[in-house]
């Protein structure tokens, strides 16, 4: 499925994730945050900034893991991306949909 | 010959999404513990409301010093595939919990203090049944500080109000 964000042709799923990270950019980013009703600052970029060098290690997203990073807690990363942060993060971050179920 | 038909999947409507579970942990195996913990904070993840009532022996899932100390059962749990006697004898029990918990670690699922701590961050309220705290005789101060408070089964029945909200047992 093709979309077109922030003047860009991207490549989505079906929920409008992106399947190719090297499409992304900040303004992209902020797009998808904007139609996720989400206002990006300085600490949403650095959440997004944590999860897509996860992402690019290979190394698979939990919540328990982001709040064990340093970058943010739990309870602030909910407040960040309200209902459902991690499926909202990754989204915004330009990587696929989490499989993860904690 | 009549052809059966494939069951159509119900149409599903916005306001028939799930909105909100309520879980009723009514078991202290860790097997058990672990299904409505994963549960509720899967339904966090999907921006789904969460509450976790503990009642019965799943109250030791919330008591300071019982909590870290849950197993598995290996007795009257067909699923192990070990006759039943042997599931009986020292140390069964111990190894079995001690062989799941690594599995786990390995799929970063946490301990079960740590998962309350994440649980009470998540925004998942938690309770624990007046009836059954009595019967235990415990105190509220015996449980963990992330307890929202202590409820009768009615003041739970109440919360479980509007639509898309679902109970289970567990």
């Amino acid at each position: 499925m093709e979309k077109t964000i922030a003047g860009v042709n991207l490549i989505v799923d079906d929920e409008g994730y992106l399947q190719d990270i090297n499409q992304w950019n900040k303004e992209v980013g902020t797009e998808i945050a904007r139609e996720e009703g989400i206002e990006m600052t300085d600490k949403h970029w650095q959440v997004i900034d944590y999860i897509q060098d996860q992402f690019k290690s290979d190394s698979p997203l939990t919540i328990r893991k982001v709040g064990k990073s340093g970058v943010t807690d739990i309870k602030e990363f909910y407040s960040l991306f309200p209902e459902g942060p991690l499926k909202k993060a990754s989204k915004i971050a330009g990587i696929k949909k989490p499989v993860s179920c904690i | 010959m009549e052809v059966l038909q494939p069951v159509k999947e119900p149409k599903a409507s916005t306001d028939a999404k799930v909105k909100r579970v309520m879980i009723i942990v009514s078991k202290a195996t860790l097997d058990n513990v672990y299904a409505s913990f994963i549960l509720a904070n899967g339904a966090r993840m999907e921006g789904i409301e969460a509450e976790l009532f503990f009642t019965f022996f799943g109250l030791e899932a919330i008591t300071k010093d019982k909590l870290k100390h849950l197993s598995v059962a290996t007795v009257g749990n067909p699923a192990m595939h070990i006759p039943t006697m042997l599931g009986g004898l020292p140390g069964m029990e111990a190894f079995a919990t001690s062989m799941m918990k690594k599995e786990m670690e390995k799929l970063d699922i946490p301990p079960v203090d740590e998962f309350l701590e994440i649980l009470a961050a998540s925004g998942v309220k938690m309770w624990a049944c007046r009836l059954a705290m009595d019967m235990f005789h415990l105190k509220q101060e015996d449980l963990i500080e992330d307890l929202e408070g202590v409820l009768t089964v009615g003041d739970f029945y109440n919360r479980a109000h509007g639509e898309g909200t679902h109970l289970m047992f567990i």
